[in-house]
Order: C-alpha cells, then structure tokens, then sequence
C-alpha cells in the first residue's frame, strides 16, 4: 500500500493514517504502508489532482510493477469536489489512470476506506 | 546421494528453513501489533506475500544500473543464507556430523547476505540505495568483529574445537555455555550482533523506511524483491538456531525435548521482536560506536573470563 497525497486538505490523509492506528489496524488484512513504490499493490490516491500532481501521478504510475490497484479516496479524487472547475485542476484520478475502487466521502470515514480496500481484496 | 538431496532441500534444509522462517516472520509482526494494542497481520500473511511477488508482480529493472549484478545479488544472498542454515542443522539435530572447522564456514557464509544486499544496492543506481548501501558496509564493519570475536570465544569456551558438533558436545557435557558469566556476556553481544545482521530497529538505518524509503532494496520488485523477502525469513530462522546451538545447549527432538526446543527459538524470536519494538533507530556513527568500542570490550572481557575460566 503505497499513499500519493495530491493537494489535498489533509483531511483525507489523517483517515488513511486512522487506518493504520490500533483502533482500525489494517494490518488484520495483511496491509502495511511501504516506503516505495515498487514494493507496492495498492496506490492509495487522495486530493483533487492539479496540474503539476497529474505529471508526477503518471511518473508514479509508470513506476510502479503492474499489477496494481489504484484507489482513489474522497470526493476529491473519486469527483474533483469543490475543486471540478478550478483553474488548475486536472481531472479526476481517473481520468489520468485507470482506477479500481472509488470511496467517496469528504472525508470517507475509516469504516469506509476499510470496507473499500476489503471489497479489493476479494478481486 | 539421494538421501543428501532430501536433506539439502527438503527437511532440514531449503524448504524447512523457508517455511519455519516465514513462519517466525508472522510472529515477528504479530507480536509488534500486539506490543502496539492492535490485531496482526492472518498466519499465512508471510506466504501470500512471498507468493504474490514471486509469481504475480512484474519485475523492473533499473535503466542506470548494472543489469545482472542487480538480478544475481538476490540470488547469492539466498545461496548464502541457505548453505549456512544446512550447515548449522544439520549438526544440530544429528543428521551429519559436519566436518572440521564448518564453525568458520558459517561464519563466513552468514555475511554473505548482507554484502550481496549492498553490491546489489550499489547496482541499482539510485541515490538512495546508495545511501543504504554505505550504511550496510558500515554496518558490516561494525558487527562482523564483534560476531568474529563472539566466535572465537565460543571456540576457545569448547576447548578450542572448531567443529560445530564438539561445541554441542561440549555443552551436553557440561551444560550449556550460557549458564556461564561469560556466556552471559556473550548472549548480551550476540543478541545486538542478530540485531543488526538482521537489520531490526535499532539498527535498521540501511533499510530505514521513513528517511532513505527501503534503502538498499529501494528498486527491488517482484521475483528479485521475492528472493529477498525469502532470504530474510530464513535469516530471521537460522541467526536464532545458531545462538541455541552456540550457546543454548543445542536442539533435541526425542520426546518432551521438542517442545523445549521450539520454546528456545520462540523466546530469542520474542526477545529481539522486543528489542525492535522499543528501541529507536540510532545513527550510523552511533551504532559504530556501539560496536567497537562496547561491543567488543564485552566480549573481550567474556574471553578474559573464560580464560580464567569463569
């Protein structure tokens, strides 16, 4: 599991790391946050994707051994949220690389990223 | 001949050691959850994971680096790791009798891991792997004459044998090494020396997640990342054996004698998954310090001891 954080309001980003704690502990389900990319099944993105995020996204993408799962958490990466006609935005997340789950939410409750990533499990 | 290849692959060589070592690897993390109030990772965690890179991931190679030294590292490091642990079970549990001066082949076998982990850094070509990479030789440098002198000692405690059968023999007589005060002194060394050869908190900066992202196998994946996933289970089985059989009073596997076995290689396990859940990650300088001036005037002192013989 490897976290991308585009420009996000962090709010996201404090769910994925709730996730992590004692009280949700993925770990259950065998799921570890990884330092790099190429260790990594599942590309956790979040944030609404500007246009500086898409280039290193992509960079990203690229690097990472296929097969890989992408996830795009919160209303910013499943949708653009408040962010859909901003000037630099660039796109939702799947408009720039092909996207497995979606957990919408401002922010998705931990319950939810869990029962998304468990959805991925059984795929 | 063919009673060798079975004892070569399957039991108690490649296979067993694999599997007891993933085996040990879950406990690892299981008892890391726990220490942290959380559930753990499910018992067979160690072999989806082992699995998943061997056959499912892709593997990329570096466009920067040296192709093939970067693909063969992984393999000489499983080579190594699993022609010391046949070495050291087999004496253990009686299958062979080893022959003279295999003490110091294992030696020289158990550092083959981390030197191929570094030249396989080194031809990754990516900065942070190289980072890693002088870590891990500095590292080297530090435990491997703490581990050469922890040898030596056991060596001169044996009454100067140098095969890993009369070291068990010896303690059979005599009772094991560690109820020793020097043996104490050399469990305390080892234990640190395990530590950094497995690359565990505190001495875990070659591989550092947080600061250098994996260091040394920051551009392993898929099957090359799977062999060395695979070298570290079998590590993380056969530096624990060889502390049992060097200084615990060896194995024993007729009747009750089992169970204890089993028990001594859970508590050293236990011992340094402790070590590493509450220890933090110290500075290359620092644990070099550590080493050669701490760490080798305990044992040193151990030898002293021994010599006198405490």
């Amino acid at each position: 599991m490897f976290h991308f954080g585009g420009a996000s309001c962090n709010n996201c980003d404090i769910e994925i790391l709730a996730c992590l704690t004692p009280r949700f502990d993925v770990e259950r389900f065998g799921m570890q946050l990884v330092g790099t990319i190429r260790h990594a099944d599942v590309l956790l993105v979040n944030g609404s994707i500007n246009q500086k995020d898409k280039v290193r996204l992509l960079e990203l993408y690229e690097q990472a051994p296929k097969p890989i799962l992408v996830v795009a958490i919160g209303a910013c990466g499943c949708t653009g949220g408040i962010f859909a006609e901003g000037n630099t935005f660039a796109g939702p997340v799947d408009k720039i690389i092909p996207v497995d789950a979606y957990i919408p939410g401002c922010p998705p409750k931990p319950e939810a990223i869990i029962a998304g990533i468990v959805k991925l499990l059984h795929k | 001949m063919y009673k060798d290849l079975l004892y070569y692959l399957i039991f108690p060589g490649f296979i067993f050691i694999s599997v007891a070592g993933a085996f040990l690897s879950w406990f690892d993390r299981k008892i890391t959850a726990w220490v942290q109030f959380r559930k753990g990772p499910p018992v067979l965690q160690p072999f989806y994971d082992f699995f998943k890179l061997l056959l499912v991931k892709e593997t990329i190679l570096p466009a920067g680096g040296s192709r093939l030294t970067f693909l063969m590292a992984p393999v000489f490091a499983l080579a190594g790791a699993s022609v010391s642990g046949i070495l050291i079970m087999l004496p253990a549990l009686g299958l062979k009798s080893g022959f003279s001066g295999d003490i110091i082949v294992i030696f020289y076998m158990l550092a083959i891991p981390s030197v191929t982990y570094m030249i396989g850094a080194l031809a990754a070509g990516n900065p942070m792997a190289s980072v890693g990479a002088s870590r891990e030789m500095k590292l080297i440098i530090s435990y491997e004459l703490t581990f050469l002198l922890i040898v030596a000692a056991i060596i001169l405690k044996a009454d100067m044998s140098i095969k890993v059968q009369d070291i068990i023999l010896a303690q059979v007589e005599k009772g094991p090494f560690i109820g020793s005060l020097s043996g104490i002194l050399l469990f305390v060394a080892f234990v640190f020396c395990m530590q950094a050869k497995l690359g565990l908190v505190p001495f875990d900066m070659a591989e550092a997640e947080t600061e250098i992202t994996h260091g040394s196998f920051i551009e392993y994946s898929g099957t090359a990342y799977a062999f060395i996933r695979l070298t570290k289970y079998m590590m993380l089985f056969i530096l624990p054996a060889f502390l049992c059989i060097i200084l615990l009073g060896g194995f024993r596997t007729d009747g009750i004698h089992l169970l204890w076995t089993v028990m001594k290689m859970i508590g050293v396990v236990l011992l340094i998954t402790l070590i590493r859940n509450t220890n933090p990650r110290v500075r290359i300088d620092q644990a070099m310090r550590f080493f050669f001036i701490w760490m080798n005037l305990l044992v040193i002192a151990a030898i002293v001891l021994i010599y006198f013989g405490l």
